[in-house]
């Protein structure tokens, strides 16, 4: 029997149906590997093996009445920015202490009824506010990968860096994650794992806890592009809780992966060849550009002239819904409450103790650009380049299927190195956060490796709702990268 | 149209003029709140009717409720508004306890409704049109409570995202007592639309106040504004009370601030809440958890349809149809109820006549004894029966208000009554004519004394009604009489 714990779900769906082993071993493997491995890369925060025993319990007896359902019997890890029933979500804050939902996320819900199963809850940057899963308030999340002889602790990225690191360790088969700015995508390139952050609409929002309403949306993180198919496939669904999700079918994307990329017209956009960009990130698209070449895709260039105002538009719009958002962490509810004098301080002191640096940065721009006399300026403006850029996208896809660009400027870097620096931290979003404002689908998928041997990932960009056309051009870059060198087991 | 001057009030250093803008918060008539499907039933316990929405419980998110978008549409239409076909939901941001989310999801740039005009019909007769500035949908707050705990403030979310329409007045007004007559007007086209039921004890309608005063002709002064005035008394008493204030103030040559005060109802006077510097910012942004809300005309169309027939056009029809009077027609039209009664009155009937008797002597009755129509015991029926045995002249007005005290206090059909307590007029002139005789002959000294003073033959029909109970028709006696007594 092959080692569990390297199965893809696809493959352990089938390992799973033919009874090569049961949903309870399967389970009680990942199960183990986490309380060894948890210690040392704290990717869970809060581990669940009853529920996920009893879950798995659940899924055997379903597997024997012929019941299995898409992801029946498949252990997954969930980002404690989704809300579940009666386990503690936190969002990695400490103003959400002790915070148990009685409710679950459509997200959850409907990977729960495909039959999976839930192994936890996973690390995250506060309130998903980060690029390196540094600001969480139950502490960093330490990526499995190391630089070649060297022992220096990197980050996994942000903000679903328990996500990437958990799946990158085989600590679950698959997670999901949440992506604002590029919190899927480039934890995926620092992990060496895939990372899909659906179009805008696509997978329900509603007891998913906000950051960005109007940029937040739910994916996974897989270690095969098919896994994401599937996982996508179980995630996203109308919502009639949530007015922003979208009535459209959901395909089925697994099928869709079938389809040929011959003929295909991959876009290469010209402004994401930005100035100091690394030689080997250069070698890497260039790399990319050949696959799609062999594989009968025809290459052309084209320009999206707005994405220099991308990054400093996005830390407008984003901040601005955050610091609404965040209003309702007040202590008068739920979560932390720290007494003060009268009701203002009852507020300064909940809040001053509550949020992280980070988040009250962001909820601190968030208020002066929404501000009398600064709307105009800011805000308002922000919208209007986002406007932009989405014309641009549109203008460019009715001459391509999909675009490629790097996922990140550079590999995992080293813990500590970027969080004394807001602005250096904020340019690791700059291929990915142009996607999110223009509400469409991204994918990375890992590509190759760094010369310091770190994983380095291939961003494709797709028209709304074409998941299926940017997962079936993922395999292409997937196959022909071939297989990966895999993190040594440091940690265990 | 009264002349501009009669609002004029004079102050020790000459004319002031009053400008009066009101924002009118509407309660909406729906089942469920705007954004969630919990009850908006009045009362309960506290906390009842909260939903994880309402509570704003993290990842919670609003869904329009279509029944209060469409209760809005009614309103503007029964507003003569412009209907905007995109309008746009933004937060407002500020910190409250009683506010759970940390902003109120309302209309800030893009109102659902845009101007419009309300008609107020004045004491004198005249008409004064007030403009509609816009009307706007948005959530309600939920409610301090500060008398639960010695150390504690409480927080009840029952009314917490419940629907309301603010409805902005343009700064037309210059009386309290247009006001009122406006606040009124705007709550009885509210309840014949059924969009607010208008209760302002229960808070289902209040108004924040704008009242600056001015030179007549100069530019508008500095304006405060008198938070939540929750009835129309109190209005009035607070825009008198600022009007005075504000007049003191500059003609001690001072300045108002621009500020937000509160009324008092147990002072009558306004006190200040905060000032312009102590003003939020509310940091107003388009909601990102909401689209932009979009209908054709054709929505518009259907629900202008099945509008009911309002105020305004009801009045004009009863002056038309039933040949009331202005001053008339508008007390009938004052509510949806009264107006039904009435036309259930008329309907085949004298309806000067049914008017006459519904304003005076049934709404009588109710004001007397605390009774509104639904309560009443008299039904639109009983006194329309009333009002057809008056028409065939069976009963005399006098016996008519007799009867009415019996069908009143002892139900009953009024042509019955009658025929069981023999009530009807007497008609035969024979009858009559021997009753007269009777009275001519037994009283010699009066029949001397009315040759010289005919203004006395009173005396005589008072005798004869005496003599049947009231049931003579008196113009009968009258003609009689005055052929017997020579007159």
């Amino acid at each position: 029997m092959p080692d569990l714990l390297d199965l893809s779900i696809a493959e352990a769906r089938e390992g799973l149906d033919n009874g090569d082993f049961s949903a309870k071993e399967y389970t009680e493997s990942h199960i183990k590997e986490i309380e060894s491995a948890n210690k040392t890369l704290n990717a869970y925060i809060l581990e669940t093996p009853e529920k996920a025993l009893e879950m798995a319990a659940k899924s055997d007896e379903r597997m024997a009445k012929g019941e299995a359902g898409l992801l029946e019997g498949i252990p997954l890890g969930i980002k404690d920015l989704f809300c579940t029933n009666g386990v503690r979500t936190t969002a990695c804050s400490h103003i959400l202490d002790g915070f148990e939902p009685p409710y679950e996320s459509t997200v959850t819900e409907n990977l729960w009824n495909a039959g999976a199963v839930m192994l936890g809850k996973l690390n995250l940057d506060e309130f998903a506010m980060g690029s390196s899963n540094e600001t969480s308030h139950y502490g960093e999340v330490i990526n499995p990968w190391r630089r070649e002889g060297d022992d220096a602790k990197l980050v996994p990225g942000g903000s679903s860096g328990g996500s990437a690191a958990a799946v990158a360790a085989h600590l679950c088969v698959a997670a999901t994650a949440t992506d604002t700015g590029g919190s899927i995508r480039q934890p995926a390139a620092f992990t060496g794992t895939v990372g899909l952050k659906p179009t805008y609409g696509r997978v329900s929002r509603w007891g998913t806890i906000a950051f960005a309403s109007s940029l937040d949306q739910a994916g996974p993180i897989t270690r095969t592009v098919e896994d994401a198919a599937i996982m996508l496939q179980a995630m996203a669904s109308h919502d009639e809780k949530d007015t922003t999700s979208v009535d459209i079918a959901v395909p089925d994307y697994r099928k869709e992966l079938a389809g040929k990329v011959k003929g295909m017209t991959i876009g290469i956009p010209k402004e994401y060849r930005v100035d100091g960009m690394s030689e080997e990130i250069e070698a890497l698209w260039q790399q990319g550009i050949e696959w799609f070449k062999d594989a009968g895709a025809k290459i052309v260039e084209v320009s999206l002239p707005h994405t220099k105002y991308a990054l400093p538009a996005y830390y407008i719009v984003a901040p601005a819904e955050a610091s609404s958002n965040l209003a309702r962490y007040d202590g008068v509810k739920y979560g932390l409450r720290v007494e003060g004098d009268g009701i203002d301080g009852m507020y300064e002191n909940t809040r001053a103790e509550g949020f992280g640096d980070e988040v009250k940065r962001r909820i601190l721009m968030g208020t002066y650009v929404l501000s009398a006399g600064y709307y105009d300026a800011y805000y308002l403006k922000a919208q209007k380049v986002r406007t932009r850029i989405k014309q641009d996208f549109d203008e460019a896809f009715k001459d391509v299927d999909v675009m490629l660009t790097p996922t990140t400027p550079s590999p995992a870097f080293a813990m500590g190195e970027k969080s004394g620096d807001p602005l250096e931290m904020y340019l690791n979003d700059i291929f990915t956060v142009t996607v999110n404002m223009a509400g469409l689908p991204g994918l990375s998928v890992p590509a190759g490796m760094s010369a310091s041997g770190l994983p380095l990932g291939l961003q494709l960009i797709g028209k709304p709702f074409d998941e299926g056309t940017l997962l079936k051009a993922g395999q292409v870059i997937e196959q022909a990268a071939g297989e990966l060198p895999k993190p040594t087991k440091w940690w265990a | 149209m009264s002349s501009e001057n009669s609002h004029l009030i004079k102050g020790a250093t000459g004319d002031w003029e009053v400008v009066i803008g009101l924002e009118v918060h509407a309660q909406v008539t729906s089942n469920s709140k705007l954004f969630s499907g919990a009850s908006t039933e009045f009362g309960g316990a506290a906390n009842d009717h909260v939903s994880l929405v309402d509570a704003a419980m993290p990842g919670m998110l609003p869904v329009i409720n279509e029944e209060c978008v469409k209760q809005a549409i009614r309103t503007g239409l029964g507003l003569k508004s412009e209907i905007n076909l995109f309008s746009r939901f933004d937060r407002k941001n500020y910190f409250y306890p009683d506010l759970p989310q940390g902003y109120q999801i309302s209309q800030f740039q893009y109102p659902i409704v845009g101007e419009g005009v309300v008609v107020l019909d004045m004491k004198d007769g005249s008409t004064f049109n007030v403009g509609i500035e816009r009307l706007h949908l948005e959530q309600d707050a939920g409610k301090s409570m500060h008398d639960q705990h010695p150390d504690y403030s409480y927080v009840d979310f029952n009314r917490t995202g419940v629907a309301l329409m603010e409805i902005v007045s343009k700064p037309d007004m210059r009386s309290s007592e247009h006001a009122k007559a406006y606040v009124t007007k705007l709550r009885t086209i509210l309840r014949y639309l059924g969009t607010c039921d208008g209760n302002m004890d229960q808070g289902s309608m209040r108004a924040d106040v704008n009242v600056s005063v001015r030179r007549p002709g100069e530019e508008l002064g500095t304006r405060t504004e008198t938070k939540n005035v929750n009835s129309i008394r109190f209005i009035g008493q607070a825009i008198d009370h600022e009007v005075m204030r504000q007049i003191d103030v500059l003609e001690d040559g001072g300045t108002i601030d621009q500020e937000t005060l509160l009324f008092d109802p147990k002072t009558g006077k306004t006190r200040s809440m905060r000032s312009k510097e102590e003003a939020h910012d509310y940091r107003y942004f388009p909601c990102p958890d909401l689209l932009p809300l979009e209908f054709d005309q054709a929505y518009v169309d259907t629900l202008a349809k099945d509008l009911p027939e309002l105020p305004d056009e009801k009045k004009e029809r009863f002056m038309k149809d039933y040949g009331l009077s202005n001053y008339d027609a508008g007390i009938l039209v004052s509510s949806r109820a009264s107006s039904e009664f009435f036309e259930n009155v008329a309907k085949g009937r004298d309806a000067k006549l049914a008017s006459n008797w519904v304003i005076n002597e049934f709404f009588g009755r109710l004001n007397k004894e605390g009774l509104e129509i639904g309560t009443s015991p008299v039904s639109a029926d009983q006194l329309g029966g009333i009002i057809e045995l008056i028409s065939k002249g069976d009963i005399s007005g006098k016996i008519a208000k007799d009867l009415f005290d019996i069908v009143w206090e002892e139900g009953g059909d009024p042509a019955q009554i009658v025929e069981d307590r023999d009530m009807k007029a007497v008609t035969d002139t024979g009858a009559i004519e021997a009753i007269i005789d009777e009275i001519i002959a037994n009283n010699p000294k009066q029949v001397e004394g009315v040759k010289e003073k005919p203004q006395l033959v009173g005396w005589f029909v008072g005798q004869v009604m005496k003599q049947t109970q009231g049931k003579a028709d008196p113009k009968v006696v009258n003609g009689i009489l005055k052929e017997k007594l020579g007159l």
